[in-house]
């Protein structure tokens, strides 16, 4: 018995240091190529935004539109070649906290934009109600 | 027979050999965990902002305040010191002392130049009369675009710390976990600008 905890301690030990070796060596860092390949799409993804909102060449709601997808498509990307974020990083921890960490914020963010929006719609002065929706 | 009593013992309160973990191995899932912590902070000022950000009380909104070039300009040194400090990590991997300490200062002064431009932002627009007492929504912008700025302070003064060390102790894995640590804080702050600038000033100057 105190055998085969000892063998299995020992184990567990071995396994764990490969697995910090192999991730400090592997996935952390990256290299100039993913840095740059990072770098080129964030600075279109930041440019395109900035220059639709300045020349108004579109309607204000295809801007707006427009300008939310480029920001989550730009998270992603520095999500992924500035964070190193992967589904193995850790063990897959990272991700599972990424992910609980986005639904909480998906509910807060809604949550707090759609109550607030409608207690400022029905809690109103009640003059005009014909522009209550 | 009292001789494996004893072994006995030892092995019930305390194994011969613990589970053993590297030192600091726990460090960098930690630190993500607090990342996420902050990520909520950052969500709770945006909801505010989205629930205040439309109520001026009767004072100036996004289009009299916001200078899209300037916000444009601070947006460009936080992306480029994002890129250099990539390459401090590089150079760290390769073990090159001097080169990731030349890419850290130089990560630091895109960061120092970023929060220049924030100050600037701000005396200009208390010296026009849109303080944070003004309305709600000078208010609720203030404190989230304050917090994202305290947070890259802090990471400056961090960096600044890490290079101290660095020039110290050379590049030894715990100064290598710190610089770890600090990679994924400034790149964080990257994505929190993302949805500050979207968010607050590109949104803000199509209402």
């Amino acid at each position: 018995m105190s055998a085969d905890l000892h063998h299995a301690a020992h184990d567990h030990a071995g396994h764990g240091h490969d697995d910090h070796d192999a991730h400090l060596h592997e996935e952390s860092h990256g290299s100039y190529k993913s840095y740059a390949i990072g770098f080129g799409l964030s600075v279109i993804l930041t440019a395109i935004p900035f220059w639709l909102v300045m020349t108004r060449t579109l309607t204000n709601q295809a801007t707006a539109l427009i300008i939310m997808a480029f920001a989550a498509v730009q998270m992603v990307v520095h999500m992924i070649f500035f964070l190193h974020m992967n589904r193995r990083a850790e063990g897959g921890w990272s991700m599972m906290a990424l992910i609980f960490t986005i639904v909480i914020v998906g509910i807060a963010l809604s949550g707090s934009l759609w109550v607030m929006y409608h207690m400022n719609a029905n809690m109103m002065p009640t003059q005009d109600m014909s522009q209550m929706g | 027979m009292s001789a494996s009593t004893s072994d006995y013992d030892i092995d019930t309160f305390h194994l011969a050999e613990e589970p053993h973990h590297a030192e600091g191995s726990s460090t960098m899932l930690g630190f993500w965990l607090y990342l996420m912590s902050d990520c909520l902070i950052f969500a709770m000022l945006f909801a505010t902002y989205g629930v205040l950000g439309t109520s001026y009380a009767g004072g100036p909104g996004p289009k009299q305040l916001f200078e899209l070039p300037l916000v444009a300009v601070n947006t460009a040194m936080l992306l480029f010191s994002s890129i250099t400090y990539g390459f401090a990590m590089l150079a760290m991997t390769n073990g090159k002392v001097r080169q990731t300490q030349l890419w850290l200062f130089v990560t630091a002064l895109f960061g120092m130049a970023f929060i220049s431009i924030e100050l600037y932002e701000f005396a200009n627009l208390i010296h026009e009369g849109a303080t944070p007492q003004k309305s709600a929504f000078l208010s609720s912008f203030f404190t989230l675009v304050a917090t994202h700025g305290l947070h890259v302070t802090f990471g400056l003064i961090w960096l600044f710390t890490l290079m101290v060390q660095i020039q110290v102790k050379g590049l030894i894995p715990a100064n290598q976990r710190r610089l770890m640590c600090l990679s994924l804080f400034w790149h964080f702050l990257d994505v929190i600008w993302i949805g500050v600038f979207t968010f607050v000033y590109l949104l803000g100057m199509l209402r």
